[in-house]
């Protein structure tokens, strides 16, 4: 490490502790807690939402895959991109009308029952454990090669950092956190992409022309073919990223931060101008790695690409440009980290404990201990499985997160705010046939499965040829609240539930509230 | 910020001052669902034919073919979705302004039943 990295990492450490610590003066409520009191603004909130999107996994693990796969990365890029779209139209604004901190506060506004409560906290609790692990891990693996510390070191540095923000910030810190590194995150990737495409002598076609002569796979770099050769495994994986973007609990979590729906539609709009223009950027950074960089010195300094950028970054800039993408990387990886924390204690403190155990008559003082107990405990059970995934490849059960939430929650979620007849079968049915058949077959497939000794967890033959099974597991989610719902309905209980679903109904379209009829 | 505790407290004892299924009798009230839901999943189903046709045709000589140089259709396809998206974003603001002032006529009319008993 010289003394510039040094300078960056000190910095942005800094940084985000000053804003911990403004943030820590502001938060002495549940409400502060979970949701910075829903105050936060449109732009503040679409950058918060951004910067999830902006995990380390898209910023290094796109660009790498560009630049060792070509257009096979790009996937993922159009995949998070439209996502936003789903999220606009048909979850935020109800979502925001509906809930309170959590999915599961959503969907008990409908059916307030503690056993769906229960499920959707598992459903969340689940998500965010798998998300973690990768997230830490790869964390680990990447400063351990940035910044040359131990991988126990480099783990327990995020992991205490990450327990900083949440416990002492709560929301108010974990969302200027994730502000301020989507801002470093698009000043860099801005600059590495105009330095790129100034070699290029900004010219496209030269910049393609060297892109489809520069790599091995030559022409075939610009087509998909190199990584994905299955069209049924591409749309599996493209029907997952779509969707479960719309179903993972830590950017549901997001729009209880707004007061209202028009803010949370002004946020997405922020979040879809932002990854738009991210994610076209991660073609130049793609293409400059391949061109300048080259695969063969990528693929040696780290297996998965995930150099890529920090590499090109070296090249472009020396020393100063690459600590400065290093010290970024590492903001995102805290970032991302952080709102998993507070999500899923949100999930053990405020569903299971507050809601479920204590039948939700916590004091408010007793909430924020609960809340800040639930912190700790998520933190130090991330951490210990991260440790104890070091040698495993893990980065795959992110892809697990995305299928569990289209599978698992984002049918209960459509269902909840759009159908008249669901009930509260069909809502636990759907989700434990979500949460059951994404873990099954992903442990049946081919990233937990594979032939050849050290390219999976088992060596086997794969039982799913499905790297992500959503394919299969999105329609038997959607399949089972219905099955669930029509096989149990009885006119008894249908008629309470029309008429709660008419408040549903109402409070979705109108936003309406106790404060908009006082007057 | 403690006020923001003791709102999440009134609120779980329910509101009995709204009166939902009086809203639901209104025909103003229908009608702004009816063409929020026609909007919402028509345009939806429809962007996600076009997202979902990419993987597919992926693989085709459709989209592998070259377009310009040597820009693959494949590429182009692509960045169409992101202006799709930017498109279908912008006019989801526009119409969901439509829609808020909808809601606020249907809230207006709801008052007026509620206060002319």
């Amino acid at each position: 490490m010289n003394l510039v990295t040094i300078g960056f990492f000190v910095g942005i450490v800094g940084l985000t502790l000053l804003v911990t610590y403004i943030a820590a003066k502001r938060t002495s409520s549940a409400s502060d807690f979970y949701t910075a009191g829903g105050g936060l603004t449109g732009w503040q909130n679409g950058l918060a939402i951004a910067g999830d999107y902006l995990s380390a996994a898209a910023f290094l693990g796109v660009s790498g895959a560009i630049a060792l796969t070509g257009f096979d990365g790009f996937f993922f890029s159009v995949g998070y991109v439209v996502a936003n779209l789903v999220l606009l139209y048909i979850v935020a604004e109800p979502m925001r009308n509906l809930g309170k901190y959590t999915l599961a506060d959503m969907l008990t506004a409908r059916f307030n029952e503690k056993r769906i409560r229960g499920i959707a906290a598992t459903s969340t609790i689940t998500i965010v454990i798998l998300y973690m692990i990768a997230q830490l891990v790869g964390a680990g693996a990447l400063i351990q090669m940035l910044f040359g510390i131990p991988y126990w070191t480099a783990v327990l540095i995020v992991g205490v950092m990450m327990t900083v923000y949440v416990l002492f910030g709560g929301m108010t810190a974990t969302s200027w956190v994730q502000i301020i590194k989507a801002c470093l995150l698009l000043f860099g990737t801005a600059l590495i992409s105009f330095l790129v495409f100034w070699k290029f002598d900004f010219n496209i076609m030269k910049m393609f022309d060297t892109a489809a002569t520069v790599t091995e796979q030559g022409e075939n770099f610009l087509i998909p073919g190199i990584k994905y050769t299955s069209t049924i495994d591409s749309v599996s994986m493209m029907i997952a990223l779509v969707l479960g973007t719309a179903g993972l609990p830590h950017i549901l979590m997001r729009f209880f931060t707004v007061k209202d729906a028009k803010t949370a539609r002004k946020s997405i709009t922020w979040t879809t101008w932002i990854t738009a223009i991210f994610f076209s950027l991660t073609i130049f950074l793609g293409f400059g790695a391949a061109a300048f960089v080259g695969q063969a010195k990528i693929l040696a300094a780290n297996p998965g690409g995930n150099l890529a950028a920090p590499l090109l970054a070296e090249f472009l800039g020396g020393d100063v440009l690459l600590s400065f993408i290093s010290a970024v990387a590492f903001a995102t990886i805290l970032a991302v980290v952080s709102g998993l924390v507070l999500t899923g204690a949100s999930a053990i403190s405020h569903d299971i404990y507050g809601e479920i155990m204590k039948n939700g008559k916590l004091t408010p003082k007793q909430q924020l201990v609960a809340a800040r107990t639930g912190s700790i405990s998520i933190a130090v059970l991330s951490i210990l499985l991260a440790l104890g995934a070091q040698t495993l490849n893990v980065s795959f059960l992110v892809s697990f997160a995305f299928c569990i939430g289209a599978s698992a929650n984002l049918p209960v979620i459509l269902y909840t705010i759009y159908w008249k007849k669901f009930n509260s079968n069909g809502a636990i049915i759907a989700m434990a046939t979500g949460l059951i058949s994404c873990i099954i077959l992903g442990a049946l497939g081919p990233n937990v499965w594979n032939p050849e000794a050290g390219k999976a967890i088992f060596v086997g033959t794969p039982l799913v040829a499905l790297s992500n099974p959503a394919i299969i597991s999105v329609p038997l989610g959607f399949l089972a609240g219905w099955l669930g719902t029509i096989l149990t309905q009885n006119k008894a209980s249908e008629a309470k539930n029309a008429k709660i679903y008419n408040e549903i109904r109402v409070k979705a379209n109108t936003g309406i509230s106790v404060s908009d009829v006082s007057h | 910020m403690a006020n923001a505790a003791r709102a999440y407290v009134d609120d779980k004892a329910k509101t009995p001052e709204i009166d939902y299924d009086a809203f639901v009798e209104m025909d103003s009230f229908n009608k702004l669902v009816k063409q929020k839901r026609g909007f919402l999943f028509t345009t939806t189903f429809l962007f996600m034919i076009a997202y979902i046709l990419l993987p597919i045709l992926a693989f085709t000589d459709a989209l592998q073919a070259k377009a310009i140089g040597n820009i693959t259709w494949v590429w182009i396809y692509s960045l169409s979705l992101f202006l799709m998206t930017i498109i279908l974003c912008t006019l989801y603001v526009s119409r969901a302004q439509k829609f808020d002032k909808q809601a606020e006529a249907v809230i207006a009319e709801y008052q007026q039943k509620k206060g002319g008993r």
